[in-house]
């Protein structure tokens, strides 16, 4: 295949891989039972939510561009489903996983809208839109909780239920990587989102419109919260209005550690579901190592701040000869 | 700048000046108790932390940049406060101990940015994570209360009459910010590196220098803002000021400020403040939950940057030249 | 060296006519008329500003025209967009880099006309063709390779090989030995003279003459917006071309002044910088303008970038007025008395949302505000001043720079940097795109300033202006110096071949 291109990007995925790998093997070495295949599930599990969301946001930032309204989107339609569910307890899965992606991709689709057709910057679009769909969740609930009692059982049990050793959650999230993974790589919107996030101009060029790909790409990304607003809603049993409050921080924390570049036009799939995985293996740790959990949120900073340092770095040392001038 | 430009200006403020008048007149006739000067004086408290932060952020973001991480300062200067006083530092050690804390964060995104060269949007999505977080870490669920009585006074305490403390500092800001940035040469030149930072930077502006400088200014006044805040709550949670920066962001934008940089004043910021600051104590007359503020709050900030795109198309005036540099 | 002579088929495949085209008030073209012959390479000849990329740009769907008609095949036709374009069977090469850095050799060829097994793309399939091709134009890099890792002279070949992909009927070829080596064009040739003899129709823009006798047929030569003359190349020379591009003589266009040479003001000696220049020494004197002439690529922007303090130097040294200085950042080379004009002069030169009083005091805001106080009085006084000395068309000291023509925006940027008094003023590209009547006021200003006791480094890609108002010239090649001629003795022959050969 392409044996040179993957080199670059292959090398930093598998460098990250071998830091997962090292990560795992040093707590296992400390507490056995960590690799136990029933707690490596369990993580599995843990991080699927992150990997969905993740693979999402790495089409956006892939376009140039950035989602902060992703967590909020989330629980805006999980709070939805929650509710649908408690109302309508008798509604099948189908109508609760279509209106939860529905609801998802039309929150999505404001986002690619404004930036596609006004060209407003991702960042401020989706500052507003995530405080507006919060504020939304309250309205919509009026402020109540919606609480596993009030969840049916099939809302609650699809998601938990086991084929092979994992959960239906679990094969989701398996299931979106391949999908993803065929997607980046052979077909042509995939192909295309990576053209315009390379260089926009260019794109517009050779006839792809790069706000267009903005646009989808948050539509798509936009979808998936949907749809993990009812996993996560299912999975903790509960939706309140400030479920999943600054995730999407996680979420981009695990892009940026899986080597998508904010500057557009780079990332892979391996690379987000490692940095994930990174994410979801010290969260798990954590507790084990008698480490309180608040320190999650510090590390994924830290984290942040080392990646970022480090893939400019890495960018600024491939200068072809005589490059044209930037700032 | 150029008169076409201040005719421009005189515009937006105007329009903002005209809906702070229309707040005035609707809350004023839904409660009685509105003109009462100590009400009002009360309504302040409701956007003077936020506008001490606001008026440095408006200076970055004309700049061409942006720092996030603002709300995260407070919460990392106020647990640092917070366990110096169980330790027992006293008032003034406090001050130094808060405002340090948030020239120390702004130094750390000004050097990621200048010297790591990282876009200011990664930074300080990753130090506002770094800095809430390690709150969060050292706080845990833990509340800290043990202030010294006489620290309450920066944000509950009155210089003159009815006019707080907290509103004085502002005043007395926006008074140097706003000469700084229109009537000094280095404010033209803050105007400068944000509407061509090349061009800035080949005419010999210290670009680095400034960006620098601007961040961890922004970085001080949010250790300001955290004293004040701290002093008026007397406690320190590690969620303190959540979601703050959207709200100063919203203040910076409302205010005029381009997102693109190069544009903007410290007046409008100012009105931008009150306005925003007038709308949430008005919810809060009417109990209306702080929620729903987000609502509006987002909305705004929306239309506020789509305003100008959709004047250009619909009367096709030259648009403010899209910049990617 | 003459091409040969094709019998002139029956019909052209492609035709413009009387093609209209404005930007705001700015008329770019205003009567253009083209007939490209399939089998025949037409040279589209013309100075910077004359309309050729915006004609280009019709031709491959960016903009579309605002009168005129186009015909392909007998049809009139509207190209909607670049892809469309491709459709048509319109391929062009443009001048500006449109690579994907991000993406592979190989998928930069076929990008928008990806090869697909069903819904899927196919890259084996891809990369055996991409391979196919780079191996024709006899090229060193493997497909596979990132595109960013590319030279710019290598990332040229890729756009040249795109157009290969497809089959193109028309193919446009824009400035493109800009970059390339002298073998790297010879290849170039090749393979447009096959491309040529398979039945496809070439416009080649260029405004190298030596390539253009070499490589065309016929001609076309536009000047400001229209076709002003067109015919066989056999039946031409370089001589007659210039006078149809250039209007007038060439004399009026340069209105050099006799200086006085005083003693030395800048003196560079051994000044490297990996990858960009290696051991370029030569000194300015006072009254003296130094011509600096090369191709793109040869690093003479690098060099007068390193100068002005946008970058360090690895080794060399730089000697103002005397004395040894170090310049670490522009504000060291104001200091020292140096003052850098910009090639591009919108991105890099002015601020086009500020006014002209704002642009020119950026760089004086010490002498205007000496204890940081800006005074408006003062600024619009400075800016009045210049605008007088300069003669630039404004409303007023308060217009957009943006609102000015091209010509009037290059004098506010030198009229930023005179009013600092600098000693030695650095021009790239100085009338780039500027309209001839502009072009001789900016050179004009130059040469005052020169006879003012100062020095002139102007780089420039422009022969005429090269030997129309140099003192002396230096040749760069590839970030060497390959020769300094005193301009009694320099010739465009021997200039240009300073700069091209391999």
């Amino acid at each position: 295949m392409t044996r040179m291109m993957q080199n670059s990007a292959a090398r930093r995925d598998l460098a990250l891989g071998v830091i997962v790998v090292l990560l795992l093997a040093s707590v296992t070495a400390a507490f056995p039972q960590f690799a136990r295949p029933g707690n490596l599930a369990e993580i599995l599990d843990d991080s699927a939510i992150l990997i969905l969301l993740a693979l999402g946001q790495m089409l956006v930032i892939l376009t140039r561009g950035i989602d902060l309204s992703i967590a909020a989107n989330l629980a805006l339609s999980g709070m939805l489903v929650a509710l649908l569910n408690k109302h309508h307890p008798g509604l099948g899965m189908v109508p609760v996983l279509l209106i939860a992606v529905a609801a998802g991709t039309l929150l999505g689709a404001i986002n690619g809208l404004l930036v596609w057709r006004l060209k407003l910057p991702p960042i401020v679009v989706t500052l507003g839109t995530m405080s507006v769909y919060r504020g939304l969740i309250y309205l919509l609930s009026g402020g109540t909780w919606v609480n596993d009692n009030q969840m049916s059982p099939q809302f609650l049990g699809f998601i938990r239920y086991e084929l092979l050793g994992l959960t239906i959650l679990s094969w989701l999230a398996i299931f979106a990587v391949a999908a993803f993974a065929v997607l980046m790589r052979y077909t042509v919107l995939g192909r295309n989102l990576y053209t315009a996030g390379g260089n926009p101009s260019a794109a517009a060029y050779t006839g792809i419109d790069p706000g267009r790909m903005q646009c989808i790409a948050f539509t798509i990304c936009g979808a998936i919260a949907g749809l993990c607003g009812y996993l996560w809603v299912a999975r903790f049993a509960v939706a309140y209005t400030d479920i999943a409050l600054g995730f999407e921080l996680q979420v981009i924390a695990a892009c940026l550690i899986g080597g998508v570049a904010i500057a557009g036009g780079i990332g892979t799939v391996a690379g987000v579901v490692l940095g994930c995985l990174f994410i979801g293996v010290i969260r798990n740790a954590l507790p084990l190592i008698g480490i309180s959990p608040f320190w999650q949120m510090g590390i994924n900073g830290l984290v942040i701040v080392v990646a970022a340092v480090l893939s400019v770095r890495r960018r600024e040392d491939k200068r072809a000869i005589l490059e044209a001038q930037t700032a | 700048m150029s008169t076409r430009k201040f005719k421009g200006l005189l515009r937006w403020e105007s329009m903002l000046a005209l809906v702070l008048v229309i707040e005035f007149v609707s809350f004023a006739s839904l409660s009685p108790y509105f003109l009462d000067v100590w009400t009002l004086s009360d309504a302040t408290f409701n956007f003077t932390e936020r506008a001490v932060i606001a008026l440095p952020l408006a200076l970055l973001i004309i700049a061409g940049e942006i720092d996030i991480s603002v709300a995260a300062i407070i919460a990392l200067s106020s647990v640092a406060m917070g366990l110096a006083a169980a330790m027992g530092v006293q008032t003034s050690g406090l001050v130094a101990i808060g405002l340090s804390t948030g020239l120390a964060a702004g130094m750390v995104n000004g050097a990621l940015v200048t010297l790591g060269r990282v876009p200011s949007i990664v930074a300080t999505i990753g130090t506002m994570t770094l800095f809430r977080g390690v709150a969060y870490a050292v706080l845990g669920d833990r509340v800290l209360k043990e202030y010294p009585q006489a620290f309450s006074v920066f944000g509950q305490g009155y210089a003159v009459g009815a006019l707080s403390i907290e509103l004085t500092v502002l005043m007395v800001l926006a008074v140097v910010f706003g000469l700084f940035l229109h009537v000094t040469r280095w404010g033209r030149s803050i105007y400068a590196l944000g509407a061509n930072p090349i061009a800035a930077k080949w005419s010999g502006v210290p670009v680095d220098r400034y960006r620098f400088a601007l961040f961890a200014v922004t970085g001080l006044c949010s250790g300001l803002a955290a004293v004040l805040l701290t002093s008026r709550l007397g406690s320190t949670r590690p969620s303190i000021a959540q979601g703050w920066e959207l709200e100063i962001i919203s203040m910076v934008i409302l205010g005029g400020v381009s997102v693109w940089g190069g544009k903007g004043t410290i007046p409008g910021v100012l009105l931008a403040a009150v306005v925003l600051g007038l709308v949430n104590f008005g919810l809060g007359l009417l109990n209306v939950p702080g929620i729903v503020m987000s609502i509006i709050v987002g909305a705004l900030l929306i239309t506020v940057v789509a305003i100008p795109v959709i004047a250009e198309r619909w009367w096709g005036r030259p648009a403010t030249v899209g910049r990617k540099a | 060296m003459a091409a040969a002579i094709q019998q002139a088929p029956a019909q052209p495949i492609l035709t413009l006519t009387q093609i209209k085209k404005s930007f705001g008030g700015a008329h770019a073209l205003r009567d253009a008329n083209l007939d490209l012959y399939p089998g025949q390479v037409t040279a589209l000849i013309g100075e910077n500003g004359a309309g050729k990329s915006t004609l280009v740009k019709i031709l491959c769907g960016i903009h579309q025209p605002d009168g005129g008609e186009l015909t392909l095949d007998g049809r009139s036709i509207r190209v909607r967009d670049p892809e469309h374009a491709r459709q048509l069977g319109i391929n062009v090469v443009h001048q500006e880099c449109v690579v994907f850095d991000n993406l592979t050799v190989a998928e930069n060829l076929f990008v928008g006309n990806r090869p697909k097994k069903g819904r899927f793309i196919a890259w084996r399939e891809m990369r055996t063709r991409a391979a196919e091709i780079l191996r024709q134009l006899d090229v060193s890099f493997s497909p596979d390779m990132p595109a960013g890792q590319l030279s710019v002279a290598q990332k040229h070949i890729v756009q040249i090989a795109r157009a290969l992909t497809s089959e193109a009927r028309v193919l446009i070829l824009d400035e493109p030995t800009a970059a390339l080596s002298h073998r790297e064009a010879e290849d170039l040739f090749r393979i447009s003279r096959r491309l040529r003899d398979a039945g496809c129709a070439l416009l080649f823009i260029s405004h190298k003459f030596e390539e253009i006798f070499a490589l065309a047929d016929r001609y076309v030569v536009f000047r400001d917006g229209t076709s002003v003359g067109n015919g066989m190349i056999a039946g031409t020379g370089s001589e007659q071309l210039i006078r149809m591009m250039v209007g007038r003589s060439v004399e009026q266009l340069f209105p050099k002044l006799e200086t006085t040479l005083g003693g030395e003001l800048l003196r560079v000696e051994n000044l490297s910088r990996a990858q960009e220049f290696e051991d370029i020494s030569f000194s300015v004197r006072e009254g003296e303008t130094l011509g600096i002439y090369g191709l793109v690529g040869a690093g003479r922007t690098e060099l007068a970038q390193c100068l002005f303090g946008l970058t360090a130097p690895d080794s060399g040294s730089i000697r103002v007025g005397g004395k040894a200085v170090s310049i670490a950042d522009p504000a060291d080379a104001v200091r020292h008395g140096l003052a850098y004009v910009p090639e591009d002069r919108q991105q890099q030169g002015a601020i086009l949302p500020f006014s002209i009083a704002a642009n020119v005091s950026l760089t004086n805001l010490h002498s205007l505000a000496p204890r940081g106080l800006c005074s408006r009085r003062r600024e619009l006084e400075l800016a009045n001043q210049w605008i007088a000395a300069l003669g630039i068309k404004a409303t007023g000291p308060e217009q957009h720079v943006g609102d000015l023509s091209g010509g009037n925006q290059q004098k506010v940027v030198i009229s930023k940097w005179l009013a600092r008094a600098p000693r030695v003023l650095i021009l790239d590209e100085p009338t780039k795109g500027i309209d001839v009547g502009a072009k001789s006021a900016v050179h004009a200003v130059t040469s005052a300033f020169a006879q003012r006791g100062n020095a002139v480094v102007m780089i420039s890609s422009e022969l005429p202006e090269i030997l129309g108002m140099s003192d002396r010239i230096l040749v760069m090649r590839r970030g060497r110096v390959r020769a300094l001629l005193d301009k009694s003795e320099a010739t465009a022959e021997n200039v240009v071949q300073a700069a091209t050969d391999a």
